[in-house]
């Protein structure tokens, strides 16, 4: 089971990147250009509060697995 | 009490409950009432207006309740659980009080929107850091063997609290006239909080402080900086995103997709009559609902992993059928329509921009019992001339609306019904896991946080995403475009499943205190 944490680890941070990929050109920036309130402030609160979350959240979740923070 | 006995401990979930569940109340109505308090402070023809009212929907949902959760989690981890949660539920009551004294946009202009949104912001707040509050002084007084079972009460408010909020809303309307109501009968929800709020505090102040900090407190082992300690400690911070990824997010979308995204894919993609869902979304809730205990004491007895991933398992492969089938149900394409009892009314109604409105009624009435009503409003200029909008088409608004008959609204509560039980699987033992995943130090920093972002900001993102997928879909020509919005919640649940299912180990991860 540690090994297979610590390679998963893996698996997340490649997962942050592609959550990065997604929450900003799929979801985030395509809302600026609408001209509709309502989507700035979900593209806004998007790029600003969900991408760091998801992105950096799992970067670090993936980094410690690696590492074996995990392990016990 | 010091001996962990169950002796009084009713008081405690009493005290803690109630409190809770106004919290959850004073959250809710404002939610519930979302369309006269646009009427009254935000007025749609005003771009600056409508600005400031998504941002008190979004802004307060889902942004300020993970702030909310670190500065009172931080206050209640240095002075105490007692007197945290007795401030959030005074700043809540204040909110919701003052909310319902505000005079209109009519009388004071740009002041009234603003201070909604700060009041809405306050809420939210206060919201963050009252059910960490809760859940801990709840639990820091159960034996630690029935930790589930006793926190499980407090899982049940969110959900009490969403139905308490419909049930006054509901009463007032029914008490008064309509131009009451929407004259200042809309009002009275607000104030009646305030009331509750004081017996609650009166009830909590009778309460001692959680034995288990006081005993940290006597021997001088509170956290002197919990934020530090609780994010800026690896071996914490660790715990902290395994709570958030590993449950609290799955747990955060299963319960908005159960409890909010069913009920507005009834009424907006199905098109089913607006009281017939409020109606049997309630009795869901209220079937429901004890079933939140039942998970909660289950817990105790084999585990919170369990059956939390078991509620997140059944969410991602069921949400799909359970959808389809509840689309299927009512529609009228399955259905053999009674032509001879169709009928078609037009008239002609005078626009606000001044123009004429044709309006055409269509009724049909379907072998089944079912009915249905398609209101096409075709705008017209005061010279009778179509108004075409941006796109050069012409500005048409259709209005569908299905009457379900008795037995398809039997199976549509029975579907939403089985929602709510994925949401009591994953919600009734989440708070007892997260109070024993931290230490008493830094408890109510620590699980406050990761339950805010998973439940606010994961799940409360959870429409507006859901929405994006479902018309990205449709434009792209989906037969199944319905169903595209569940993606988001079965993706996340799905990746906080594995994770929880290959991180989490509770016989380690638990502190027994």
């Amino acid at each position: 089971m540690k090994q297979v944490r610590r390679l998963l680890g893996i698996v997340w941070m490649a997962l942050a990147v592609l959550a990065a990929y997604f929450c900003i050109v799929e979801f985030g920036l395509p809302k600026f250009n609408t001209g509709k309130q309502d989507d700035l402030v979900f593209g806004i609160i998007i790029l600003f509060i969900l991408t760091p979350l998801i992105v950096f959240g799992l970067a670090i979740f993936g980094y410690y697995s690696v590492i074996g923070e995990y392990d016990e | 009490m010091s001996e962990k006995s169950t002796k009084g401990i009713w008081k405690v979930i009493s005290a803690s409950s109630v409190g809770t569940l106004i919290e959850w109340y004073d959250f809710y109505i404002f939610g519930s009432l979302a369309v006269v308090i646009s009427t009254k402070f935000f007025p749609a023809d005003n771009p600056v207006a409508a600005f400031l009212s998504t941002l008190a929907t979004f802004a307060a949902g889902f942004v300020v309740r993970p702030f909310g959760a670190l500065f009172f989690g931080r206050l209640g981890d240095l002075i105490g659980r007692k007197y945290t949660f007795m401030v959030t539920l005074l700043l809540m009551g204040g909110a919701t009080f003052l909310i319902g004294c505000i005079p209109s946009y009519e009388s004071i202009g740009y002041l009234a929107p603003i201070l909604v949104l700060l009041l809405r912001l306050l809420q939210g707040l206060a919201l963050g850091g009252e059910y960490g509050g809760a859940a801990t002084y709840v639990a820091e007084h159960a034996p630690s063997n029935q930790r589930g079972y006793w926190t499980s009460w407090i899982q049940t408010t969110a959900t009490v609290g969403l139905f308490v909020s419909l049930m006054v809303i509901l009463l007032t309307k029914t008490m008064l006239t309509k131009e009451s109501f929407d004259s200042w009968g809309w009002r009275v929800p607000f104030w009646v909080s305030i009331l509750m709020v004081l017996v609650s505090y009166l009830i909590r102040k009778k309460m001692h402080e959680s034995p288990v900090f006081q005993k940290a407190k006597d021997e001088g082992k509170v956290s002197k900086n919990p934020l530090k300690e609780s994010f800026g400690n690896r071996y914490n911070f660790k715990y902290v995103l395994l709570a958030l990824f590993g449950v609290a997010m799955g747990q955060g979308v299963v319960w908005y997709t159960g409890q909010f995204y069913a009920m507005s894919f009834l009424k907006t993609v199905m098109g089913i009559d607006s009281n017939q869902v409020d109606t049997l979304l309630g009795i869901s809730l209220l079937i429901g609902t004890p079933f939140f205990v039942v998970f909660g004491w289950l817990s105790d007895k084999i585990g919170r992993k369990k059956i939390m991933l078991a509620g997140m398992l059944f969410a991602i492969v069921l949400y799909r059928p359970i959808y389809k089938s509840m689309y299927e149900t009512t529609n009228v394409k399955n259905k053999t329509e009674l032509t001879e009892k169709t009928t078609l009314a037009v008239s002609e109604v005078k626009a606000k921009s001044g123009g004429i409105d044709s309006v055409y009624v269509t009724n049909k009435v379907y072998s089944d019992g079912t009915k249905f009503t398609e209101e096409k409003t075709v705008h017209l200029t005061k010279d009778k001339i179509r108004v075409v909008g941006d796109d050069k088409k012409e500005k048409i608004d259709t209005k569908k609306t299905v009457l379900a008959n008795s037995s398809d609204r039997l199976w549509l509560g029975f579907m939403v019904l089985i929602q709510v039980l994925f949401v009591t699987m994953v919600y009734g033992p989440i708070a007892a896991f997260l109070v024993e995943l931290f230490p008493v130090q830094i408890r109510y920093t620590s699980m406050s946080l990761p339950y805010h972002i998973g439940n606010g900001i994961f799940g409360g993102l959870l429409p507006a995403i859901a929405t994006y997928l479902v018309t990205q879909s449709k434009d792209n020509g989906d037969a199944e475009f319905y169903l595209s919005g569940l993606w988001y919640p079965i993706i996340i649940a799905g990746i906080s499943f594995l994770i929880g299912l290959i991180y989490i180990n509770e016989k380690k991860h638990r502190y027994q205190d």
